[in-house]
């Protein structure tokens, strides 16, 4: 199964050469990895039917108790099966529908990706794994419904999905690890079959409401409904995929997993219900409300995810029954749904149904597939819509739930009747109306999908006892966590549900006739509506943007001074805090010292202080320079050669770079105030004290042996070395080394940047490029706190910059 | 601003950088046993080019180094990561040091090594690194 997951993401990483050779022709062959997936998961429904789960183990991070085990139990192989078979007819259908398109490598790389982190996402047994695949679903959603980026609109779009998931994923991050703390495993399986009964927990409630609102923002349920409809700016193949049939399942299949563990309860029943109904009535309100195709299909998958959180919240066995159907049905119906919107729009340039019409002889195969398609979304018989709806409303009636949830779903459920005969009927037919582009049948590729969708629809709904045994009872067993006693059939006699049925089908088509009435009706709703969530979400995006500018000019103001100033005082505050709260310091004075050192250290410290009150700035390059030689000069005598090679080298190198640009440096002056000074050196003396206090301390107390004993006696026989300072470099610590080495190529990659490209040097560069680098009255006037080259490189440009600005006023 | 340097510079450099490249390298082998290693080899050798970027120019010491200094940042980051892997044949953890001794003719054990790679890959990446921003920074100069 690990395989099968890394399969997907290997050949995605294959297409853009699969698209030199065979252009046209690689979506097809891309499909037949999903269509083979299908193939190799369906060899264990009868096993998986028997009530028997799959593991297929494999250690990733054993320290952190982070596996790569993959699960597949009823409820995984359900998800795998759609995944993959719709996905087949999605490469297929996106092949064509994008035909010609630059971009459609790079399309079909992400769609790839997606499909892969999806089937790792219900497949994955360990929480960890199953969240970087969730936020791994997060991140392609966001490149796909961005495609066109060059539009504004779809880039917002995009932003939003993304803002609002991954927001979510940070919730569902923290839920994940409470509920793992709690289980005491990161191992759905372990969580499983341990006897801990996690809902009378402490932590229930925080990790519940965390993992909710990870599940809500994914499966866009009320108030977080918002990014669903506006990720309808992603080709419609992406809409047809993941925002209908895939990832927005994503939530509602989090839910389903830990419902066993989690579920049951008087606030999980209550959050689910509520969220869900609402959301249900939300979807299918705002559908009634739009023209455009995919608005329409995307605010009823919105409700349709109302309707599985509300059979989830329910939790009898009857609602487990109708959420596995209810979710199948709904995949089948609104991926070919999707795909039927997106051939109208391919083939006649529009997808607002006030301006279609007539359709059906002109695309015939279209029209009957729509046709069928809408006769499930609207749950008639003989179609699995039908079968799903029925479960569903006779869950709903059977359970305990207050009345205006009742209420709220006939309603709903009437809106949606009204919705699909919108979409099947208003444009086929009636008459013909003019179009952009002149309509005609889809080619085969755009049809596949669709058709064989419907088919199946109608097949299971034919055969709901056949679907229901192999394909969705083992799925509502996994959610119920119970062998399932009973079937689905067509034929449920009269009772409650039907009679409901009868009535929302009644409404709907009403509905349906005075759509148009209803539409100007509820326009005057407009101001309210617009005030809903997504303003919340604006208003809360123009908050971030305000804290960033707040802080970004506090704290990254330009100048280094400040930077070095919050740096060193951050670093005294805390760990001289800590100092002071923890340690004793004992003066500990008999430390035998040679005259020599005394010495060295006396030069040291003039030196120093010289740098600091010296009024020519060669002379403060000079005498850090010695402070760094006398330091060298300490480590030679306390037996560090390599150390003391090391600071002679890099001294040496700063000089040259001080040469280098020497000459560019603005006249030396005293550009700050006493006061500044004066504060700068409390700064430095500061430092200087705590610094010294902790190296006291470090010979003071000993927490533990020191590690260098160990290194001392392993250095010749472990590392076969006998310096002991390489061998800690190249082997004991080569990861922080390596570390360091890209730190270093950064760095030099930025000074580069910043000499290099500069906006009198790189035409068409920002002009505020330059003011990146310090401003000149920032500039420290005797620099004496740090040579370092980035500083260095730093204060010539900007005075280069001045400079040859001076020079073009001149001219 | 800075003239091609002096008649003393010149012949200076043409004697010393070749010497000061020899001692880098032999710093960078002797490393593990005795003072030396990839990052101090690494600045003796930016000096050896140092000297000469001062005497003959950003032009020349370009000829000279043949490789762009910005690819052998990327070069010897390569052969550092390059020099954490054969550990995963072995199936050990990541950067473990894998030992390959070979006895030549007459009694001389040469210790080929991960370690060693690694450190000719830091001692590529500091050279790179320096020369990157000092050769930016004279042909700033000399424009």
């Amino acid at each position: 199964m690990q395989l099968a997951v890394l399969l997907i993401f290997i050949l995605a990483a294959c297409v853009p050469w699969l698209y030199g050779k065979h252009k046209d022709r690689t979506s097809k062959l891309l499909a037949l990895l999903p269509a083979g997936l299908t193939l190799w998961f369906a060899q264990f429904i009868p096993d998986i039917a028997s009530g028997n789960t799959i593991v297929h183990e494999h250690a990733w991070i054993p320290g952190l108790d982070i596996s790569f085990t993959m699960m597949l139990d009823g409820l995984s192989l359900m998800f795998a099966l759609l995944i993959c078979f719709i996905g087949t007819f999605i490469l297929i259908y996106a092949g064509n529908y994008l035909k010609g398109h630059p971009s459609l490598p790079r399309f079909l790389v992400i769609l790839m990706s997606f499909m892969g982190s999806m089937l790792g996402l219900v497949l994955s047994d360990n929480l960890i794994t199953l969240f970087v695949f969730w936020e791994l679903t997060s991140i392609t959603s966001y490149l796909l419904i961005g495609f066109n980026h060059h539009q504004a609109d779809v880039r917002k779009a995009a932003l939003q999905g993304l803002i609002v998931t991954v927001a979510g994923g940070l919730a569902l991050l923290a839920g994940l690890v409470m509920l793992a703390s709690a289980a005491g495993s990161y191992s759905l399986q372990e969580i499983f079959n341990s006897n801990q009964v996690l809902t009378e927990h402490p932590l229930y409630v925080g990790m519940l409401i965390c993992l909710l609102l990870g599940a809500f923002t994914k499966s866009a349920q009320f108030p977080f409904h918002f990014w669903l409809p506006n990720a309808m700016a992603a080709p419609t193949p992406v809409s047809a995929y993941l925002h209908s049939a895939t990832m927005v399942k994503a939530g509602i299949y989090l839910m389903a997993r830990l419902q066993p563990e989690l579920g049951g309860t008087a606030l999980w029943m209550a959050l689910l219900t509520s969220f869900g109904a609402f959301t249900m009535f939300t979807g299918a309100f705002l559908a009634i409300r739009s023209t455009d195709l995919k608005k329409l299909l995307a605010y009823s998958t919105v409700m349709a995810l109302g309707t599985l959180t509300l059979l989830l919240g329910i939790g009898t066995e009857l609602a487990m029954m109708a959420f596995a159907a209810y979710l199948v049905g709904h995949s089948l119906y609104k991926g070919a749904l999707f795909m039927l919107a997106g051939i109208v729009d391919h083939e006649t340039g529009t997808r607002d149904v006030t301006q279609l019409g007539g359709l059906r002889y002109l695309m015939p195969i279209t029209a009957i597939c729509t046709l069928v398609a809408a006769f499930s979304l609207a749950g008639l018989p003989p179609l699995f819509g039908f079968v799903a709806k029925e479960l569903m409303l006779d869950a709903l009636v059977q359970s305990s739930l207050s009345k205006w949830i009742l209420l709220l779903v006939i309603a709903s459920a009437a809106l949606g009747v009204a919705v699909a005969a919108i979409i099947a009927i208003k444009p086929f037919f009636g008459t013909l109306q003019n179009t952009p582009k002149k309509a005609h049948e889809a080619p085969l590729e755009l049809l596949a999908g669709p058709v064989v969708l419907t088919t199946l629809s109608l097949l299971m709904g034919l055969m709901p006892g056949l679907a229901g045994q192999w394909f969705v009872l083992p799925a509502a067993a996994s959610v119920w966590a119970q062998p399932i006693d009973g079937y689905l059939s067509l034929w449920h006699g009269f009772n409650w549900a039907l009679l409901i049925s009868l009535i929302s089908l009644g409404l709907g088509i009403l509905v349906f006739k005075r759509w148009d009435s209803v539409r100007s009706i509820l326009s005057l709703l407009n101001p309210l509506i617009q005030r809903g969530p997504e303003a919340g979400y604006f208003r809360f995006m123009d908050g971030i943007v305000y804290i960033a500018q707040w802080q970004t000019s506090l704290l990254q103001n330009g100048s280094m001074r400040s930077y070095l100033r919050s740096i060193i005082l951050t670093f005294v505050l805390l760990t001289g805090y800590t100092l002071t709260q923890r340690y004793q310091l004992h003066w500990n004075w008999d430390v035998s010292v040679y005259l020599h050192e005394i010495i060295v250290a006396l030069l040291l410290i003039t030196a120093a202080v010289t740098a600091c009150i010296t009024h020519s700035r060669l002379g403060a390059v000079a005498a850090m320079g010695v402070v760094g030689y006398s330091i060298a000069l300490f480590f030679t005598l306390f037996s560090a050669p390599d150390l003391a090679i090391t600071q002679i080298l890099v001294e040496t190198l700063t000089v040259i770079l001080l040469v280098l640009v020497l000459f560019r440096l603005p006249g030396f002056g005293n550009i700050s105030t006493t006061a500044e000074r004066g504060r700068d050196a409390a700064v430095a003396i500061l430092t200087g004290t705590l610094i010294t206090l902790l190296i006291m301390i470090t010979i003071d107390i000993q927490l533990f042996p020191p590690i260098s004993d160990y290194m001392i006696e392993n250095s010749q026989p472990l590392a076969y070395g006998r310096n002991i300072v390489n061998v800690i470099l190249v082997d004991y610590r080569a990861l922080d080394t390596l570390g360091e080495i890209f730190v270093l190529a950064l760095a030099a990659m930025g000074v580069y940047a910043m000499i290099k490209f500069r906006p009198d040097t790189a035409p068409g560069a920002n002009q505020y490029a330059g003011t990146l680098i310090l401003p000149p009255k920032n500039l420290s006037a005797s620099s004496t706190e740090d040579t370092q080259p980035s500083t260095l490189s730093k204060q010539s440009l900007s005075s280069s910059t001045k400079l040859s600005k001076n020079k073009q006023e001149g001219n | 601003m800075m003239k091609p340097g002096t008649l003393i510079l010149h012949v200076a450099a043409r004697f010393l950088v070749p010497l000061q490249l020899v001692f880098s390298i032999f710093l960078l082998l002797r490393g593990h046993n005795e003072p030396g290693g990839g990052f101090i080899a690494g600045l003796v050798a930016s000096g050896a080019f140092a000297l000469y970027l001062f005497t003959f120019g950003a032009a020349v010491t370009r000829d000279l180094m043949r490789v762009d200094p910005r690819n052998l940042i990327g070069i010897g980051l390569l052969i550092a990561m390059i020099s954490a892997l054969p550990a995963w044949f072995h199936g050990q953890a990541f950067l473990t040091s894998q030992w390959w001794p070979i006895l030549l003719p007459g009694g001389t054990e040469i210790k080929l090594s991960t370690p060693l790679f690694f450190d000719i890959g830091v001692y590529v990446t500091v050279l790179g690194s320096v020369m990157t921003m000092l050769v930016a920074l004279t042909e700033t100069e000399e424009r």
